[in-house]
C-alpha cells in the first residue's frame, strides 16, 4: 500500500491543459524527484500535492486520507520554495518555531523541536540572525528546517537549490538528502536539473507536457529509457540510423558495416529504417582485439572537460560523440583524423520513436 | 548661466514658503507692546477649549488610524494576492477623496445616515463621531493606501502567503503575524499623515459639529489678533513632528530583506 498516491490527476487553466492524466504511488519514506522541462507541468503537480490549486480531475491520496479538497493549511504538509520565502520579520529562530506555534504547542516543546532542527541543519549558532543577514544557502536550510519543524507527512520542494551556486548546490542537495534519510519522509523534489534527480533519488519521474513519461530508479532512466523524449532528456544521447538486417539475430547494418545486437528486435521488417541509440560512454576507441560491434568515422573535434575526454566523430554521415577516461598520458584525437570505435553491445538500445 | 537661474529659482521659492511663516511666528510673539513675549503662546495653552479641542482630535486622529489600518492592510493584501487585475481601479477609488471635497462626502453621510434612515447615526453623539471617523478616513485613504501598497510591494506576499500557509497558518494568522509587521513602516507613515490631516480638518467636524480643534482654531482666528498666530504656530509644529517622525522610521527600517 503506497503512502503518498496520485491519481489520474488532472489541471487546466483556463482552456489549456497542463497536466494530463497523471499517475503514481509513492512509498512511505521514498525520495523522488520530478524532472522535466521548463513548463511541463512539476510545479503544478507539487502545487496540487500541498493544495495550492485545486485539481481539475483525478485524487490525492495521503496515508489513506482523500486530501484531494483540503485547504492547504489543513494538510501536514512541508514545502520548500526556490526563493527561500523565509519570513524577514522572524529571526531563524522564530522562523522554524512558526509551524509549532500555530499549532499550539508548549513553549518548551517548541524550544526543544526547534534547537534539535537548527543542528539537524547545523546553524544553532546562528539563530539570531535575520533571514537578510544569511547566505542563500544558509537561508534555504533554515526554509528545511521550518518545514520540517511540525513534522509534515509528506515534504515538497520547488526547485530549492537552482537560486543557489553551483558548489553550494552540490553540497546542500547531499545534505537534503541525508536528512531526508535520517528523518525517513516521504518527499518530492521538483527538478530540470538531470544529474541532480539522477544523484538523489529512490525514483524519478520524467515528465513531459503534463504527462509522467518514465517513473523508474535513476540506474532505469538512464540505462533503459522507455520513450525518446527520456532518452534524449536525460544524459547525452547519440542517435544513429540502421537497416535492419535479421530482427530474430538482432543484426543490422550501419553504413557499410555490420554488427548484432545482443537482443533481437521485434516489431520491425528485415530491411526496415530503425534507430539506435548510444551514450557518450558506450563507445570507446577499439583495439586490436576488440569484438565485432566496430565501426570507423572522422574526428570532427574534441573537447577537454575535466575527468573525460569527449570527442565528436562522423561515422557515416551520422554525428556521434564519445567519452575517454582523462590520465595524464591521455591525448586527445585530432580532427580529421580516422579512428575506429567499438560500441558496447548492451549498451545499445534500439528507439520505439 | 543655467546655475544662476536655477538658485534664484530656489530662493524665491524658499521666500514664498518662509517669509509668511516668519511673519506670522514674528506676530505672534508681539502680543507685549514693544518685545518679544510668549504671551499669546501661554493665552492660548490656558484656554481650556484648546485643551478639550485638541485631545478630542488627537483621540479621532487614533480611531481614524486604527480603523484605516484594518481596513486598508487587509484590503491592499487582498487585492495584491487574489485580485490584481483590479488594483487600479482599487487605486483610482482610493483617489477619489483628494478629487471630491470633503464638503460633498460629509453632506453625503449626513443625508444617507439622517435621522430618519435605518442607520441614524446623526442622531446621536457617539453616531456622529463614528461618522467623523469614517469621513477622516476617507480622507486619509489616498495616502494610507498608497503607503502600504508600497510596503507590500517590497515582499513576495504571494510565497510568503504559501509558506505560511504550508505551515497551518490562517487568514487572522498570516495577516497579523506576517503580512503586518512587514509593513509596518508603510503603515507608519501613512499613520502620520492621517494625524497631520485630522489635526488640521475643519469641514467635516465643524458640518458635524464636533468639538475638533480644526473648528476651534477658525473660531479663534475668527475672534482675535495674536492667538490665531501663536495656534497656527503650534499646528504647523504639529505636522512637522509628524513629517519628522515619517523620516525617522523610515531610517529606522532595516535593509532590504528579499532574496533576489
Ligand atoms: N496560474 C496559472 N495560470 C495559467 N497558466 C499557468 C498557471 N500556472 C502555470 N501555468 C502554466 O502551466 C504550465 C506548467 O507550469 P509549471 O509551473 O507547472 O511548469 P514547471 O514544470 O514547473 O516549469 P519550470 O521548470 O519552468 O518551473 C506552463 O505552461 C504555465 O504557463
Ligand atoms: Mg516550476
Amino acid at each position: 500500500m503506497s503512502f503518498l498516491t496520485l491519481s489520474h490527476l488532472q489541471k487546466s487553466f483556463g482552456a489549456t491543459k497542463v497536466v494530463h492524466d497523471f499517475n503514481m504511488a509513492i512509498d512511505k519514506g521514498e525520495f523522488i524527484s520530478f524532472l522535466g522541462p521548463s513548463g511541463c507541468g512539476k510545479t503544478t503537480v507539487l502545487r496540487m500535492i500541498a493544495g495550492f490549486e485545486l485539481p481539475s480531475g483525478g485524487s490525492i491520496v495521503i496515508d489513506g486520507k482523500d486530501q484531494t479538497r483540503l485547504k492547504p493549511n489543513q494538510r501536514n504538509i512541508g514545502m520548500v520554495f526556490q526563493a527561500y520565502a523565509l519570513f524577514p520579520n522572524m529571526n531563524v529562530f522564530d522562523n522554524v518555531a512558526f509551524g509549532l506555534k500555530v499549532a499550539g504547542k508548549p513553549k518548551s516543546e517548541i524550544e526543544t523541536r526547534v534547537k534539535e532542527m537548527l543542528k539537524l541543519i547545523h546553524l544553532e549558532h546562528l539563530a539570531d540572525r535575520y533571514p537578510y543577514q544569511m547566505s542563500g544557502g544558509q537561508q534555504q536550510r533554515v526554509a528545511l528546517a521550518r518545514a520540517l519543524a511540525p513534522a509534515p507527512q509528506v515534504l515538497l520542494l520547488d526547485e530549492p537549490l537552482s537560486a543557489l551556486d553551483a558548489k553550494i548546490r552540490v553540497s546542500l542537495r547531499e545534505e537534503i538528502r541525508q536528512i531526508q534519510r535520517q528523518l525517513g519522509i516521504t518527499t518530492v523534489f521538483v527538478t530540470h536539473d538531470q544529474e541532480e534527480a539522477l544523484s538523489i533519488s529512490d525514483r524519478i519521474v520524467v515528465m513531459n507536457a503534463g504527462k509522467a513519461d518514465q517513473i523508474g530508479t535513476p540506474g532505469e532512466i538512464y540505462n533503459r529509457p522507455t520513450t525518446r523524449f527520456v532518452a534524449n532528456f536525460v544524459g547525452t544521447l547519440n542517435v544513429i540510423q540502421a537497416t535492419l538486417v535479421n530482427g530474430s539475430t538482432g543484426a543490422l547494418k550501419i553504413g557499410e558495416e555490420t554488427l548484432s545486437l545482443p537482443q533481437s528486435i521485434e516489431g520491425k521488417a528485415d530491411g526496415s529504417q530503425i534507430s539506435i541509440a548510444f551514450r557518450p560512454e558506450a563507445a570507446m576507441l577499439a583495439g586490436p582485439s576488440t569484438g565485432p560491434a566496430v565501426l570507423s568515422g572522422t574526428v570532427l573535434s574534441s573537447n577537454f572537460l575535466g575527468s573525460v575526454l569527449r570527442t565528436k566523430v562522423d561515422l557515416g554521415g551520422n554525428i556521434i560523440s564519445f567519452d575517454m577516461f582523462n590520465h595524464p598520458s591521455a591525448t586527445l584525437p585530432k580532427a580529421g583524423e580516422t579512428v575506429t570505435l567499438a560500441l558496447q553491445q548492451d549498451g545499445l538500445m534500439v528507439l520505439g520513436d | 548661466m543655467k546655475r544662476l537661474w536655477a538658485w534664484a529659482a530656489l530662493i524665491i521659492g524658499l521666500l514664498y514658503f518662509i517669509l509668511p511663516l516668519v511673519g506670522m511666528t514674528n506676530f505672534s510673539l508681539k502680543m507685549r507692546r514693544g518685545e518679544y513675549s510668549f504671551d499669546a503662546y501661554a493665552k492660548v495653552f490656558a484656554d481650556s477649549r484648546f485643551h478639550e479641542t485638541f485631545s478630542y482630535s488627537v483621540w479621532m486622529a487614533l480611531l481614524t488610524i486604527i480603523f484605516g489600518v484594518f481596513l486598508v492592510v487587509p484590503t491592499a493584501y487582498w487585492v495584491r494576492l487574489k485580485l490584481p487585475f483590479l488594483r487600479p481601479y482599487i487605486e483610482f477609488i482610493t483617489l477619489l477623496p483628494l478629487v471630491i471635497p470633503a464638503i460633498v462626502i460629509v453632506f453625503g453621510y449626513i443625508r444617507l445616515y439622517n435621522t430618519s434612515s435605518w442607520l441614524p447615526l446623526t442622531g446621536s453623539y457617539v453616531g456622529t463621531d463614528i461618522l467623523l471617523v469614517f469621513g477622516y478616513a476617507t480622507l486619509s485613504l489616498p495616502y494610507m493606501y498608497r503607503a502600504v501598497d508600497t510596503g507590500l510591494r517590497t515582499i513576495d506576499v504571494t510565497t510568503l502567503t504559501e509558506a505560511a500557509q504550508s505551515l497551518g497558518a490562517g487568514w487572522v494568522t498570516i495577516i497579523g503575524r506576517i503580512i503586518l509587521p512587514n509593513v509596518t513602516v508603510a503603515v507608519m507613515s501613512g499613520a502620520f499623515v492621517t494625524f497631520a490631516i485630522v489635526m488640521g480638518e475643519f469641514t467635516m467636524a465643524a458640518l458635524l459639529n464636533k468639538p475638533a480643534f480644526g473648528p476651534y482654531m477658525q473660531l479663534l482666528g475668527a475672534n482675535r489678533a495674536y492667538e490665531p498666530a501663536a495656534l497656527a504656530v503650534i499646528a504647523f509644529g504639529i505636522t512637522w513632528a509628524c513629517l519628522g517622525l515619517m523620516q525617522l522610521v523610515s531610517k529606522l527600517q532595516k535593509t532590504p530583506q528579499r532574496p533576489v
